[in-house]
C-alpha cells in the first residue's frame, strides 16, 4: 500500500524524472509560459551555449508586461519597451515557439490566456518567469514562478531540479457574507498569516468556501499565494474544474477527455494525508478587505480604521507599519471609508477575468464615476474583452464614465504608460501594494472588483451597499 | 558561474524588513534585454535620499549586504540578484529570504546566508557601531564569523547547492547528463496533455 499523499505531492511525484540522494528531484515541466520581461537573457544564454529549445511545442509566449492599453494597433512608443517586445518576437521565431503578439486574438496576460485557451489542466507542472504562476494552481496543477536562469534551464531541458517544499493546508469553511468575494478571502488569509506565512511551503486551499468558488474566483485566490511567500497554491479539481475545461481549445476531446477526467479525480488529497502546517478560517468572518500598507499582509476589513502602529507589539512589524503609513500618507485611526482616492485600476491576472468585469458592471449600471477621478478598466485578454463587449459590459462601463482599455498588465506594475504620479492614491484590483509598484511614489490599496467599482462611484473607499440606490428608470410613456 | 568558497569583507546594514524585489530593482529597469548594467538600478528609488544607507561613506566598498527578515519577497525578477551582484555584493545575510530570490541567488553565485533573528539583530547593531567590522562567510564550512564581536554561527545550505558554489557548476550541464532519463520519462506522459500543436 502506498502512503497517503496530498494533492501537490501526487502531482510532484508523477513528474519525477530522476531522484538521487542528496540532490533535488529533477521534475518534468509540462508547460512553460514565456513573456518578454524575464526571457531575453535566458535565450541569450541558450544561444551562447549553442543549445536548442528541447520542446518548443510545450512552450507558449505572450506579450503582456510592456504593452500599452491604448492605440495598440500602433507601434509601441517607448523605444526600450519596443526593443524588449521585438527581442521576444525574434527569439520565438528563431526557436519555433508559438507567440501571441500584441493586438492579436490570443494575446493577454500570461496567467489569463493559459487557462482560457485550455492549456492549464489538473495534474500538470507549469512554470513561468513570473511569480504569479501560482494562479494555475486553481486547476490542481503544480504551478510556480521561476527566475531567468531557470527559464533557460527549462528551455534547454524541459525539466527543473527542485528541492522538496513543505505542505500548508489553508481551510476556509462556511459561507461568505454578502458582498465578500474570492479577493477578500485571499486578503483575509494574508492578513492572518502575513507575507512570510507560506515561505518554503506549497499551499492547498480547502473547505466549503473554496469549493463554492467559480474557477475565476479560485484563480484569484491561488494567484496571491506568492503574496504569502508560498511556492505554489493548489485547489483539488472537481466538477467546477471539469465544466470550465470542457470544450476549450487545448483541452482533451472524445475518449481522451474521459481518460483525463478519470485521472484528475485521483488527484485529490488522500483523507489521511498530513500537512506540515494548517490554518483554518471561517468564511462568515470575512468581510470586504482593503490594504492600508505597503505589503499585502497589511490589510483590514473596509469597515475598520487605519491601524495605530503604537498598538503593534512586535517591533519589526511596528516599524514596518510606521514606515508604511508614512509612505501611504495615512493617519492612524482614520476610518478607511473616509479615505479618498484619485485613481481606480481594475484588471491584472488577479482580477482581470470576465467574472470580475461583470461584478464591476453590476455596480456601475445606472451610476456615474465620481467627478475628476481617473479610472482604468483593463481586461486580462482579448478573449475577456470580446466576451465583455458581447455582453454589453463595455457600454455600461463607458456610460458610467469608466475608461475601457485594451488588454495587458498595465497599472499592475506600470511598465507601460499606465502609471500613478507621486502621491496619487489608487484603489486597485491587482496583487501588490509595494512602494512604487504602480508608479514611483504612487499609493496602492488592494481591493476586490466590487469594492473598486463602488469606490470609483463614491470617490472614497466604499462597498456597493454604501452607494445610494440606483434611481428607477423613468417610464418612457406617460 | 565562478566558484565561490569564501566571502570576506565588510557589510552594509539595511535595517528594514520585507524588502521586496520591486524595491531592490524597480520595474522600469526590467526593460533591458542585456544581463549587465543593473547596478545603477539597485534600490534606485531609495538611493535618491542622501541619507540612505548605501549612500553613506562609511559603507562604501562593502561586499556583504545585511538585511531584515523577508528579504527578496515578491516578484521573481532575477534582475534583483544581478543588481545586487553587479553593485559589488557577494553575499546577503538575513533571517529569512523569499524563496524565488534565494533560488535565483544560488544560480548566480550570490551567497544567501540565513541567520537567526537574534544573530541578524546582533550583526545589524555591530555593523552600525563599527562599519569596518570584518565578516567572513565560508561556504565550505557553512559558517559566518565576525571575530571582533566573538560571533561564529552556522547557516543552512543544501549539499547540492553548496557543491555547485564550490565547483562553480552550471545546472543545465548537470541536467543534460541525464538526457536519457528525460527521454524515457517523455514516453510515459499522457498523450492528451496540451501542446501548442494540438487543438
Ligand atoms: S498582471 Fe501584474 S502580477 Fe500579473 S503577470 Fe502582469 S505584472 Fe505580473
Amino acid at each position: 500500500m502506498t502512503s497517503p499523499k496530498t494533492l501537490s505531492e501526487k502531482v510532484w511525484d508523477a513528474h519525477v524524472v530522476s531522484r538521487q540522494a542528496g540532490e533535488p528531484d529533477l521534475l518534468f515541466i509540462d508547460l512553460h509560459l514565456v513573456h518578454e520581461v524575464t526571457s531575453p537573457q535566458a535565450f541569450d544564454g541558450l544561444r551562447l551555449a549553442g543549445r536548442p529549445v528541447r520542446h518548443p511545442e510545450l512552450t507558449l509566449a505572450t506579450e503582456d508586461h510592456n504593452v500599452p492599453t491604448q492605440n495598440t494597433n500602433l507601434e509601441i512608443a517607448d523605444p526600450v519597451s519596443r526593443k524588449q517586445i521585438q527581442t521576444l518576437r525574434n527569439n520565438c521565431a528563431d526557436y519555433g515557439i508559438t507567440l501571441h503578439p500584441m493586438n492579436t486574438p490570443g494575446q493577454g496576460i500570461v496567467h489569463i490566456i493559459g487557462p482560457e485557451q485550455g492549456y492549464t489542466m489538473p495534474g500538470m507542472t507549469i512554470v513561468c518567469g513570473d511569480s504569479h504562476t501560482s494562479t494555475h494552481g486553481a486547476f490542481g496543477a503544480l504551478a510556480f514562478g521561476i527566475g531567468t536562469s531557470e527559464v533557460e534551464h527549462v528551455l534547454a531541458t524541459q525539466t527543473l531540479p527542485q528541492s522538496a517544499a513543505k505542505t500548508l493546508a489553508i481551510t476556509v469553511n462556511g459561507e461568505l457574507p454578502p458582498g465578500s468575494t474570492a479577493k477578500d478571502i485571499i486578503l483575509a488569509i494574508l492578513g492572518r498569516i502575513g507575507t512570510s506565512g507560506g515561505i518554503g511551503h506549497i499551499a492547498e486551499y480547502r473547505g466549503s468556501a473554496i469549493r463554492a468558488l467559480s474557477m475565476e474566483g479560485r484563480m484569484t485566490v491561488c494567484n496571491m499565494s506568492i503574496e504569502a511567500g508560498a511556492k505554489a497554491g493548489l485547489i483539488a479539481p472537481d466538477q467546477t474544474t471539469f465544466d470550465y475545461l470542457k470544450g476549450r481549445d487545448h483541452a482533451p476531446k472524445g475518449a481522451a477527455w474521459d481518460e483525463a477526467v478519470a485521472y484528475w479525480k485521483t488527484l485529490a488529497t488522500d483523507e489521511d494525508a498530513a500537512f506540515d502546517k494548517e490554518v483554518v478560517l471561517d468564511a462568515a468572518d470575512i468581510f470586504p478587505h482593503v490594504s492600508w500598507g505597503t505589503n499585502p499582509g497589511q490589510v483590514s476589513p473596509i469597515t475598520g480604521q487605519v491601524p495605530d502602529p503604537s498598538q503593534i507589539s512586535d517591533p519589526a512589524e511596528r516599524n514596518a507599519a510606521e514606515r508604511a503609513l508614512d509612505y501611504m500618507g495615512l493617519t492612524a485611526g482614520t476610518p478607511l471609508k473616509e479615505v479618498a482616492v484619485d485613481t481606480v485600476f481594475i484588471g491584472s491576472c488577479t482580477n482581470g477575468r470576465i467574472e470580475d468585469l461583470r461584478a464591476v458592471a453590476a455596480v456601475a449600471q445606472g451610476r456615474r464615476v465620481s467627478p475628476g477621478l481617473r479610472t482604468l478598466v483593463v481586461p486580462g485578454s482579448w478573449a475577456v474583452k470580446g466576451q465583455a463587449e458581447a455582453e454589453g459590459i463595455d457600454q455600461i462601463l463607458i456610460g458610467a464614465g469608466f475608461d475601457w482599455r485594451d488588454p495587458g498588465c498595465s497599472m499592475c506594475l506600470a511598465m507601460n504608460p499606465d502609471k500613478l504620479a507621486v502621491g496619487e492614491r489608487c484603489a486597485s484590483t491587482s496583487n501588490r501594494n509595494f512602494e512604487g509598484r504602480q508608479g514611483r511614489g504612487g499609493r496602492t490599496h488592494l481591493v476586490s472588483p466590487a469594492v473598486a467599482a463602488a469606490t470609483a462611484i463614491a470617490g472614497h473607499f466604499a462597498t456597493p451597499e454604501d452607494l445610494a440606490p440606483v434611481a428607477p428608470l423613468k417610464s418612457q410613456e406617460g | 558561474m565562478d566558484p565561490v568558497r569564501i566571502v570576506s569583507g565588510t557589510a552594509v546594514p539595511l535595517d528594514r524588513s520585507d524588502v521586496d524585489t520591486d524595491q531592490i530593482i524597480p520595474s522600469d529597469w526590467l526593460k533591458q534585454v542585456e544581463r549587465t548594467g543593473f547596478e545603477k538600478g539597485l534600490f534606485s528609488e531609495w538611493r535618491d535620499d542622501r541619507d540612505f544607507v548605501l549612500n553613506q561613506e562609511q559603507y562604501l566598498g562593502a561586499n556583504i549586504l545585511l538585511a531584515g527578515p523577508n528579504f527578496g519577497t515578491g516578484s521573481s525578477r532575477e534582475h534583483a540578484v544581478w543588481a545586487i551582484q553587479q553593485y559589488g555584493f557577494q553575499a546577503v545575510v538575513c533571517p529569512r529570504f523569499g524563496d524565488i530570490f534565494r533560488n535565483n541567488s544560488t544560480k548566480n553565485g550570490l551567497v544567501p546566508v540565513v541567520v537567526s533573528p537574534d544573530v541578524g539583530e546582533q550583526l545589524m547593531r555591530a555593523v552600525e557601531a563599527d562599519p569596518t567590522l570584518e565578516i567572513t562567510i565560508d561556504v565550505e564550512r557553512r559558517t559566518l564569523e565576525a571575530p571582533a564581536i566573538g560571533l561564529t554561527t552556522n547557516f543552512p545550505l543544501e549539499a547540492s547547492v553548496q557543491h555547485r558554489f564550490l565547483e562553480g557548476l552550471d545546472d543545465i550541464g548537470i541536467t543534460l547528463r541525464q538526457a536519457d532519463e528525460i527521454t524515457t520519462y517523455e514516453t510515459t506522459r499522457p498523450r492528451w496533455f496540451p501542446t501548442t500543436a494540438n487543438t
